[in-house]
């Protein structure tokens, strides 16, 4: 039997899943129904009690983020969803946002019902110009259909639902900096306390959640608790999106319960690219220190994860075959952090400035393994200092490398040069001869 | 506000040392109370926390459980049971912060020998003090082209930058200029203006001040000179009644540059750029440096100081004489003058105001304005601050800086007596109100600041010397006017504000004077001077000291003409061109002496420049006075200084609160237009002379009018206008803001605007506007 459990993808494969006809037609928008007929704190003890926590990296539980915002406080509360999804090797987001858009405003109209919140928000990524026309649509066919808007059900609720398209910064998908951005300004972290649940947008009381962990929360009022909890591990609960992308045969999203293994997943994609093995891997994208072989049956959960010494993240698993040279992954990597660093604190800005230099010298050969000590130094004095998580995560791959194929790097000293041909790792290297 | 209230006290651990300290204070400045400085860029404790330059890193434990990672000490504030240990105790604190020098100094540049902030850089200082010996970057600097104009006065060099914010949360969070911002990122990120809109706040220069780095510079010291070589002189700034504390830097007895002083009640750490960059004037080759006699031949003549001052004394004798004070002038000097009219010319015929006066005015100054005790702190306390004809940021910038704090900080109510919304009210998000009887909510915490232009409206002081409910400040645009005041330099008072009119007061002063009796009449005021010269039983000579006289009226030359005139004054000017005798005195710099603020708060210097020959006005009028046997034995500032203090003040009678009606505004029809205007902080005042750097970020002169009468000219913003009466008129562009139909207002002594001179008032007269 499949380890698959299709919940959000279930209809993905169907000609209009990402209508409103078609979210209908396979249930969609009763659970906004049942919710709306809940009391609100009813609703946040419901997403309390099922264990969801947040699908975008951190895994907060849900349900707690939304118990934050105070109640009767005679303030605007603000629903802001996260869907600036840039994480390299991060992909979910974006094709259930093409597939199943409503599943996320279906999320939304309970989330912000739940907080008591009249204005939502969706932050998507701008570059993907494609998803913004399709979320665009669905938001325009449910206020047609009463879903958003005044009175939303009839229920005399009423809910506004904003589309932002971000201008390109991975930064943005901080939430603090997305909130920034949001408002107008540049999109930098803000200083915390106070929290977005105090004072987020426009200094109110604000949620913000992922893509997923929104989308999510309709099949968990649908099906309710119980449903829920019977996938997963103890204090992983539910199913989620795992991104599979790299050297394997069929790359794409796998939805299953959360505690499945790379192996297992791996066998559904029909393993690895022809002829070739698994070198190494990221759990849930570049930011999170990367894993071997060795784990290939690690519990992709977030304790699982965490326990063998990285984090669940965005699941993306990312593959490498024995083909890649690490140093040049890390240096393709540690470049996207550089181009990425908002600018704000020193250690990001400067570190990442850095790094990028010492890697392309690694790679090219030159140096010494002082050097390498040297570069773990700086990793040290950037990791743990900076003001937002950012740098955490350009840290990460050069940490996690080190840790695992420090002789790969001293074979490029002791080469002079790069003992990989590039071209094998790509897709078409068959081609070449 | 806080004052008040008992403040909770929180103690903690830093270093194994216990302090104790407010609850809400930052780790790090509860660690300076112990000595222990932790290294710091970003941090500022008059911004708001930034965290963004990481160099303060400390470990932190609460309860008993550490913080996993270094934690920035400038942006978490103290709790109970908090154990923070810093460089000094933590090796993992003292690694973070070596290795966060050591990225702030890859993409530095090494350029420190011809860098400004050389000799007085944090970065430069601690990179000794807290980075590593050496670097081990190896690769290649970000780089920019170097330096940029973001004003006419502030340099950017961006290479140098650290990025901090502190410039632009300063013109954000203080200043209430968000002109620079930051834009791009990563590495790239850089402080910039907005394009083709230049930095030109009125308080620009505190970025440059307090940049830890050399980035920002300002233009007119640029490569000027090495900190190392500069003799500092704490002193306090001439140009306004702000009463800022400043520091002048002097190398080989040139002023060098003067940077804001540190007064916590007063100007906290900031000052105006008008405060900080004009002072070219000091060293300007318009400067008089020896007394001058005119000859036979109606030319000045340089000659000797017993030469000018016997000349002198036989213009003056035999002669009723006025004096002219100026505004500008110390207590001392002040009190010099009033000392020298009363005892040597025996006249009351004195007055400190060049610039629109009455009567009522004076009545007011003599008996409301001398005691009024309004502080800072009051405003920082108000539940209401009204503005009465006052411009607190062309007129008084310190005061508005405060202002604008409140209303930051506690969306403080302030009320403006203006005919528009000016930028600075709009900043103070103020609530108009065209006459003062439309000032409601008044309480005993509420603040009436009232400017030196309420004078210009019959009627309006008596109304403010009549209120009760409320705290009142009178806030002269000129350093010394309070100061003049208080000496007595005005015609119904004498020294200590006592009445001239009342005997006792008269024998107090006679007897500390040792004069037989003092006259008894008050005196002309400054205008009343000017006209009463060549009339029939008028004056026929005048004292002039610092005065522009065009200030005071646009006919006051030529009623100059033809009388005996004796200018004291630093820099050659109309006066001293007509004057018969020109006596040279010393500029603020080259003298010690006491300025009274608004408050009355008296703001001593010491002479920043040693060795000078000149002399302070006191000085020269003692000398006149021997010369003309008459002697008011005031050979020093420090004589001068002691007299006044021992005198004290009038505990008997004031003179009586002014009581004049208000008086109707005739209506206006047509092209016609009733004139408002006030001096703009950077204007053509004689004392921003030769700083053309400073000027050019001055406002340019515009004519506000209203939409209505914008439409009726079939004008809109930029056209240009022209204001004239019968003596003359200027041509500026229109700006269309919220001002009452039948006014039109122009800056009073811009480029291309000098109300004075163009129709010889500045407030009140009937102008036409058309379209031109």
């Amino acid at each position: 039997m499949s380890k698959l459990k299709p919940v959000l993808s279930a209809n993905w494969d169907d000609a209009d899943s990402f209508t409103l006809e078609g979210y209908r037609r396979n249930g969609g928008y009763k659970a906004s129904k049942t919710a709306l007929n809940m009391d609100p704190d009813a609703v946040i003890q419901l997403i309390k009690d099922s264990g969801l926590r947040g699908r975008g990296g951190a895994g907060f539980p849900t349900g707690m983020k939304w118990g934050f915002i105070p109640q009767n406080d005679g303030k605007d509360h603000y629903l802001v969803v996260n869907a600036d999804e840039s994480e390299p090797g991060t992909c979910k987001d974006m094709p259930l946002l093409m597939a199943n858009p409503h599943s996320l405003i279906e999320g939304i109209i309970i989330g912000s019902y739940a907080i008591r919140a009249n204005y939502a928000f969706i932050y998507l990524r701008g570059e993907v110009v494609h998803v913004f026309r399709r979320v665009q649509q669905a938001i325009e066919d449910a206020y047609a259909a009463g879903l958003l808007g005044k009175n939303v059900n009839g229920k005399g609720f009423d809910l506004e639902l904003v589309l932002h398209a971000g201008a390109g910064a991975y930064i943005c998908g901080e939430e603090t900096a997305l909130l920034d951005s949001l408002e107008g300004f540049r999109g930098q972290p803000r200083l915390r306390p106070p929290f977005p649940a105090i004072a987020g947008l426009y200094a109110r009381p604000t949620v913000v959640n992922n893509v997923e962990s929104i989308a999510s929360v309709p099949a968990i009022i649908g099906n309710g608790v119980e449903w829920f909890q019977a996938m997963g591990t103890e204090k992983s609960k539910g199913f989620t999106l795992y991104s599979l992308s790299g050297h394997v045969k069929n790359p794409g999203q796998f939805e299953a319960p959360l505690g499945i293994t790379l192996r297992e997943i791996l066998e559904m994609a029909g393993g690895m690219r022809e002829g070739h093995t698994l070198k190494f891997w990221t759990p849930g994208g570049s930011s999170t220190p990367m894993f071997t072989q060795e784990h290939l049956d690690v519990p992709l959960d977030y304790e699982g994860v965490g326990a063998a010494g990285s984090m669940l993240g965005t699941k993306a698993l990312q593959i490498f075959d024995e083909t890649t040279c690490v140093v040049r992954a890390v240096l393709r990597w540690t470049e996207f952090y550089k181009h990425e660093s908002c600018g704000k604190c020193t250690p990001c800005r400067e570190g990442t400035w850095w790094l990028v230099q010492a890697l392309k010298e690694l790679e090219a050969g030159r140096g010494t393994s002082a050097d390498l000590d040297k570069l773990l130094d700086i990793v040290d004095n950037i990791a743990g200092r900076s003001f937002c998580a950012l740098a955490d995560g350009a840290a990460s791959p050069i940490v996690s490398s080190m840790k695992y194929f420090r002789e790969e790097y001293q074979r490029h000293l002791d080469l002079g040069s790069c003992p990989f041909d590039p071209i094998a790792s790509t897709l078409f290297s068959g081609a070449r001869a | 506000m806080t004052t008040d209230v008992a403040v909770e006290m929180i103690t903690v651990v830093i270093d194994g040392f216990e302090v104790t300290v407010p609850k809400g204070t930052l780790i790090i400045r509860a660690a300076e109370k112990l000595g222990i400085q932790i290294p710091r860029f970003c941090d500022h404790p008059l911004l708001a926390p930034a965290g963004a330059c990481r160099q303060c890193l400390v470990d932190v434990e609460i309860n008993g459980r550490a913080f996993p990672k270094p934690q920035a000490s400038c942006t978490i504030p103290v709790e109970p049971n908090m154990i923070v240990k810093t460089q000094l105790t933590s090796p993992v604190a003292e690694k973070a912060q070596q290795g966060m020098m050591e990225l702030l100094l890859i993409n530095h540049p090494l350029d420190c020998p011809v860098c400004d902030k050389g000799g007085e850089c944090p970065l430069q200082n601690q990179a000794m003090s807290t980075g590593r010996s050496e670097s081990r970057f190896t690769g290649v600097k970000r780089t920019f082209e170097k330096p940029i104009n973001i004003s006419s006065q502030v340099l950017l060099d961006r290479e140098r930058c650290v990025l901090c914010a502190r410039c632009t949360r300063f013109s954000e969070q203080i200043a209430g200029d968000p002109f620079i911002t930051l834009n791009e990122r990563g590495a790239l990120q850089q402080v910039g203006i907005y394009e083709k809109d230049p930095f030109n706040s009125y308080f620009s220069g505190n970025t440059v001040q307090i940049c830890p780095v050399g980035a920002l510079t300002g233009a007119s010291y640029r490569f000027r000179a090495r900190p190392f070589d500069l003799v500092s002189t704490p002193s306090a700034c001439e140009h306004c009644a702000s009463g800022c504390a400043l520091r002048t830097d002097v190398r080989r007895g040139k002023t060098l540059r003067r940077l804001a002083g540190d007064d916590a009640s007063v100007n906290e750490e900031w000052n105006c750029d008008k405060g900080r960059w004009a002072f070219k004037y000091l060293s300007s080759k318009e400067r008089v440096t020896s007394p001058l006699v005119r000859g036979e031949d109606g030319e000045l003549h340089e000659a000797s100081w017993p030469e000018a001052i016997t000349r002198v004394a036989a213009g003056l004798a035999g002669k009723r004489a006025g004096v002219l004070v100026g505004g500008r002038v110390t207590v001392e000097d002040a009190y010099g003058y009033a000392k020298f009219a009363r005892v040597t010319l025996g006249t009351n015929d004195i007055d400190f105001r060049s610039r629109p006066h009455t009567d009522e005015e004076a009545t007011f100054l003599a008996s409301t304005a001398i005691d009024l005790k309004t502080t800072y702190l009051d405003i920082d306390k108000a539940d209401h601050v009204v503005l009465v004809n006052f411009e607190p940021e062309d007129e008084s910038p310190i005061v508005f800086l405060r202002v604008y704090k409140q209303v930051r900080k506690r969306d403080l109510n302030v009320t403006t007596v203006a005919p528009f919304a000016s930028r600075g009210s709009q900043k103070l998000n103020a609530n108009i109100v065209s006459t003062f009887d439309d000032v409601k909510n008044l309480t005993e915490k509420s603040v009436v600041l009232v400017g030196e232009r309420a004078a210009e409206v019959p009627g309006l002081l008596s109304a403010i010397a009549a209120t009760k409910s409320a705290k009142i400040a009178w806030i002269p645009r000129r350093s010394g006017e309070r100061g003049a005041l208080e000496a007595g330099a005005l015609g119904n008072i004498l020294p200590g504000g006592r009445p001239v009119t009342d005997a006792a007061a008269r024998i107090d002063v006679q007897s500390a004077w040792g004069v037989e009796s003092l006259p008894a009449e008050a005196g002309r005021s400054s205008a009343e001077i000017l006209t009463s010269l060549n009339t029939a039983g008028g004056l026929e000579a005048v004292v002039i000291g610092g005065v522009d006289p065009v200030d005071i009226s646009a006919d006051a030359l030529g009623q100059l003409l033809n009388s005996f005139v004796v200018s004291l004054e630093i820099s050659h000017s109309a006066v001293t061109a007509i004057a018969d005798v020109v006596l040279p005195v010393a500029a603020v710099t080259e003298k010690a002496g006491t300025f009274l603020d608004w408050e009355g708060r008296e703001r001593s210097f010491d002479q920043a420049i040693d060795g000078t020959l000149t002399r302070s006005d006191v000085r020269i009028l003692s000398m006149i006075a021997d010369e003309m046997q008459k002697p008011i034995l005031l050979p020093s500032v420090t004589a001068a200084a002691k007299e006044l203090l021992s005198l004290g003040k009038w505990d008997g009678a004031k003179v009586a609160k002014p009581s004049l009606p208000s008086s109707k505004q005739t209506p206006v029809s047509g092209n016609q237009a009733v004139l408002t205007s006030w001096r703009q902080l950077i204007d053509l005042g004689s004392l921003q002379a030769g700083e053309e750097n400073l000027a050019a970020t001055a406002r340019p002169a515009v004519a506000v009018i209203s939409a209505k009468r914008a439409e009726g000219l079939n004008v809109s913003n930029g056209d240009l206008l022209k204001v004239s009466n019968e003596r003359g008129s200027v041509v500026v562009p229109a700006q269309i803001a919220d001002i009452s139909d039948e006014k039109v207002w122009l800056p009073r002594n811009s480029q291309g605007s000098q109300t004075i001179v163009a129709f010889g008032a500045a407030e009140g007269c009937l102008v036409s506007v058309v379209k031109a």
